[in-house]
């Protein structure tokens, strides 16, 4: 990177900044930088509070917890605990896929929920709470638990919504989880995932702990894959293939068996750090189940990951993963010999959560493809330095960005695509620029694995080269 | 191995192949669930009459309810207005989904801020993160007005927006002359419909209050939360222009909804003019479309001496007249023939498709005056509605309902369900089907379930595209919503007699 392109990004950071009240500029200018090679982390603030009236992009400690981590497990019903709207908005909005059947064994593209009115609030929401897990027995009886997701007004009222799961727990013989997911807590999504884990750890998994089980040497625990689009299990057939058994998948397509059965791995492979790292280190701390983390974009990320998950383990499946990695590389080649051509050199960039902006990196890396900025909605300072591995000297970070930011830097920047959320899709597209959704995978995927790859690919082709951003401006306009 | 780079298979085709079939078949293993036997036993359970009781009895669970809550309608609201920013007092959370939700329908950017409290503002109330708020909107965002509307945690812990406003300015986060509209919007009381009456009655009041009304001849309209405001305030323009008679759309988002792709964001655009809304107070009359989105509104413009009315979402023949009989008894202004010719090829088109429509049977759910709109244009159509159901619907809509069906032969198969949710429904379309269900993106669970088709015709629709781009209301909407039903009508007749290609017709 040339010192003139980084000394014009820095100045473009500066040039953005000015348009604050200086209060919050000087809050803002801490989470926004031009990164420099060989520095140990990016150099900018995370998770902590969103500035008010900026536009953030964030979420809530409920979208956290509900939404990512306990919504795909689907087996439980999911009570949205309060008014009707946060249920509501995220009914079936994440794509995790899982096999069942809507209401009879599975809930997850339900919105289910207390509906809270004006008297819950004044006078408390308990017995509804108990009465409701009550009806559900009735009304859903193949259930094989039930989460209670706290929304703001739980709380604030003082209800105890511990003590009805408590009591529903014992009375039904099976899991009744109250999370305390209220969307004031914490700054973002992120305090909802750690909550969501905390509880899975106290009404889940250490409680099943000394469930019978038999085991082999290579179970394996999928973590922090919600399969979206089906990419956990895009992931799981490149696990089994290479020999190895996968005994739940967390939480994607997972069951309560699957989640009960956290103690009984020999590795956890997480996917999705920032979101259930916390579960791996209880169960690591508690079981000695040791984690690696892996990154299944991209051929080049895949392959190294196989090889690294593989060396936790015998020959075996050390052969298993070469024999793999050889099934799919050739399929991987003639994907990027065939798309490469029209996407080499094309520049990104990205913004989501807590994993994507660094993880998909090397995958646009494949098809040579280069990412000029990234930023995390919801990450921690870990999240910044392990993205120093991924990133180029000069990548302009932006954390927390706000709408007006990220407008700004796509505007100057002028990427040929940026990967983001819904709330940033047409806006861009408005300016001629292509998009592609990177949470819901913009109703494609899978985009995990060798398959994922070739999805991967043929949707970024799709956006990039459409013939639509050639028409933007009408011929009777002057360039 | 299922992937090539010649034929990219995505989710809709890569689990159907044989590898992953074999995977899902070899992870039951680990999972726990109850055996087929089980599950298909409780899969027919659910559709008997047993269940629909048990379902009915239900007193404190709420399962798929067709209804959001009071600030997604404020919202809705306030990007209705010039260069308004809609700005949330409560957490980020809300105004986060506020935003993907409206974008999911519209495939449009949606723009609104929130002040982001956290568990500090919970203790100590939000006041500074209000202030801020207004502070860092009112630079950065360069709006002409900002329109409040309170989430959960502000309502819960009492909030006095009045107060805190009134703060803001003399701490100078906004000029003292600066227009901030604000309506408590708890999500604990009624639904979005009731935080659309909201905000339009906070920007009404924000304009009106203190000024003296000078009566004129102008009308104003209030469309009510509509997703398919941008075809249809369109269409209404296009009706009062061609009657001449001159009105303010209040909240109009047919434009801030609907920008173009030629190289340019833009945050704000059309909405109805700050200087029209203050003008509106001297209107002679205000006319809500939507009798449940404009109840607070209509009082509001009544105490000020207006004459007022509502409607029923008005589509169709009937109600389409009705508008404009009232139009012109308001304005003085005559019912031009463009309108009349346009009633009449309505007229003629369901006259054409009469034999395919007559008889057959509709549900409908959605927000109440919707229900109300399209039962009443099916009756006239001949066909049959069964079952109508409103989850935010009251037991006055429920009444207007009963007389409507009361009022048409066709009306007699008719069952009305005020407050009931989609689950409810289930049981009501698995116990007493109709043939079609009419709704939104929502009802495609029904549809797959019970084998109903489902046609789209109401807010939200996040899985068909460009719908709400077109009218549905007046006679034109009429006309729409007659092609958009005989057409699932004729396309499943196709599907079944393609099965044996006897009545597989070329001409229908």
């Amino acid at each position: 990177m040339t010192v003139d392109v980084k000394a014009e990004r820095r100045a473009l950071i500066d040039e953005v900044l000015k348009e604050y009240p200086e209060k919050t500029a000087k809050k803002r200018a801490k989470h926004l930088n031009v990164y420099e090679e060989g520095n140990s982390d990016c150099g900018v603030k995370s998770n902590v509070k969103s500035i008010p009236g900026v536009m953030t992009v964030r979420g809530c400690a409920y979208a956290g917890a509900k939404g990512v981590v306990w919504g795909p497990v689907k087996d439980m019903v999911h009570v949205s605990h309060g008014p009707v709207g946060c249920g509501h908005y995220s009914w079936s909005q994440r794509r995790n896929y899982s096999n069942g059947q809507m209401g009879v064994d599975s809930w997850v593209t339900m919105q289910i929920t207390s509906d809270f009115q004006e008297k819950d609030i004044v006078f408390g929401g308990d017995k509804k709470l108990a009465k409701l897990i009550d009806e559900i027995e009735t009304i859903f009886p193949l259930n094989h638990g039930i989460s209670v997701m706290s929304e703001c007004p739980i709380g604030l009222i003082g209800d105890d919504i511990e003590a009805v799961a408590k009591k529903k727990t014992k009375e039904l013989g099976k899991v009744v989880a109250p999370v305390r997911c209220e969307g004031f807590r914490g700054v973002s999504q992120s305090l909802g995932h750690h909550i969501a884990n905390d509880v899975m750890r106290d009404h889940v998994v250490d409680k099943a702990a000394g469930k019978e089980f038999d085991g082999t040497p290579y179970d394996v625990t999928i973590v922090g894959d919600y399969n979206i689009g089906g990419d956990a299990w895009a992931s799981r057939i490149l696990l089994e293939e290479m020999g190895l058994r996968v005994i739940a998948q967390w939480s994607g397509d997972a069951s309560v068996a699957e989640m009960e059965r956290g103690s009984k791995g020999k590795l956890n492979l997480i996917h999705c750090y920032r979101s259930m790292n916390y579960i791996c280190r209880h169960m690591e701390e508690k079981y000695g189940i040791p984690w690696l983390e892996y990154n299944f974009f991209g051929p080049t990320q895949i392959a190294k990951s196989l090889r690294a998950i593989a060396a936790q383990f015998d020959d075996k499946i050390k052969e298993g993963a070469e024999r793999v990695i050889a099934k799919y590389q050739p399929m991987a080649d003639a994907i990027i010999a065939k798309y490469r051509p029209r996407l080499e050199g094309k520049r990104i960039m990205l913004y989501v959560g807590g994993l994507r902006p660094r993880h998909v990196a090397d995958a646009y890396g494949d098809l040579g493809m280069e990412v000029i900025g990234t930023g995390y909605e919801f990450a921690h300072s870990d999240d910044y330095q392990r993205t120093t591995h991924y990133i180029k000297d000069g990548t302009l970070v932006y954390d927390d960005v706000s709408e007006f930011e990220l407008e700004k830097f796509i505007e100057r920047l002028r990427p040929d695509l940026v990967g983001s959320g819904i709330k940033e899709k047409y806006g861009t597209q408005k300016m001629g620029v292509p998009f592609r959704q990177l949470h819901s995978w913009d109703y494609s995927g899978p985009y995990h694995g060798y398959d994922g790859f070739a999805i991967f690919t043929r949707d970024m082709d799709l956006a990039v080269n459409s013939p639509v951003w050639g028409l933007t401006k009408a011929p009777w306009k002057a360039a | 191995m299922p992937q090539s780079a010649d034929n990219i298979k995505d989710h809709a085709k890569l689990f159907n192949e044989p590898e992953y079939q074999k995977l899902f078949e070899s992870k039951k293993q680990f999972e726990g669930c109850h055996s087929e036997d089980v599950v298909a036993s409780q899969a027919a359970y659910i559709n008997t009459w047993e269940y629909r009781e048990k379902n009915f009895s239900r007193e404190a669970l709420t399962i798929n309810p067709a209804k959001a809550c009071q600030p997604l309608g404020a919202v809705f609201a306030a990007a209705g207005f010039e260069r308004t920013l809609a700005f949330n007092h409560g957490s980020q959370g809300c105004t986060a989904y506020f935003r993907s939700h409206l974008t999911r329908h519209f495939k449009e950017p949606c723009s609104a801020v929130s002040t982001s409290m956290t568990e500090d503002a919970a203790v100590f109330g939000g006041m500074q993160n209000l202030i801020d708020g207004l502070n860092n909107a009112y630079h950065v965002y360069k709006p002409k007005m900002i329109a409040i509307s309170t989430t959960c945690i502000a309502e819960v812990i009492g909030d006095d927006l009045n107060a805190f406003v009134r703060n803001a300015r003399e701490k100078g986060s906004v000029p003292e002359d600066f227009p901030v509209a604000y309506a408590h919007t708890p999500s604990f009381v009624g639904s979005h419909i009731v935080g659309y009456d909201a905000m339009v009655k906070a920007v009404l009041s924000n304009f009106w209050e203190g000024k003296e009304r000078q009566p004129g001849t102008k009308i104003n309209i209030v469309p009510g939360f509509d997703g398919f405001a941008v075809g249809n305030n369109r269409e209404l323009k296009r009706i009062l222009d061609a009657m001449g008679i001159e009105y303010t759309l209040v909240s109009d988002v047919s434009d801030v909804f609907d920008t173009p792709t030629d190289g340019t964001f833009r945050m704000f655009d059309g909405g109805t003019k700050l200087e029209d809304v203050a003008d509106a107070l001297n209107a002679k009359a205000t006319f809500a479309l939507q009798k449940y989105c404009s109840e607070k509104t209509l009082e509001y413009a009544e105490s000020k001496g207006q004459d007022v009315a509502s409607f029923h979402y008005p589509l169709g023949v009937g109600a389409t007249d009705e508008l404009l009989v009232k139009l012109a008894a308001v304005t003085g202004k005559p019912i031009p023939e463009s309108l009349e010719r346009e009633r009449g090829r309505l007229v003629d088109a369901m006259a054409d498709s009469n034999a395919w429509i007559h008889g057959k049977t509709f549900s409908v759910f959605g927000d109440p005056d919707f229900v109300y709109g399209i039962t009443r244009f099916l009756l006239e159509m001949g066909a049959e509605p069964v079952h109508l159901l409103a989850t935010n619907g009251s037991k006055e809509w429920a009444a207007d309902m009963d007389a409507l069906l009361k009022s048409s032969p066709y009306g007699v198969k008719g069952q009305v369900w005020a407050g009931k949710d989609l689950w409810h429904m289930r049981s009501l379309l698995a116990t007493e089907p109709s043939e079609f269900l009419i709704g939104n993106s929502y009802g495609k669970y029904l549809e797959r379930d019970l084998g109903i088709p489902l046609i789209r015709l109401t807010f939200p629709i996040f899985d068909r595209h460009h719908h709400h781009r077109f009218p549905v209301l007046g006679y034109q909407g009429g006309l729409a919503v007659l092609r958009t039903i005989l057409d699932k009508i004729l396309d499943v007749l196709d599907v079944e007699t393609a099965k044996t290609g006897i009545s597989y017709d070329l001409v229908r």
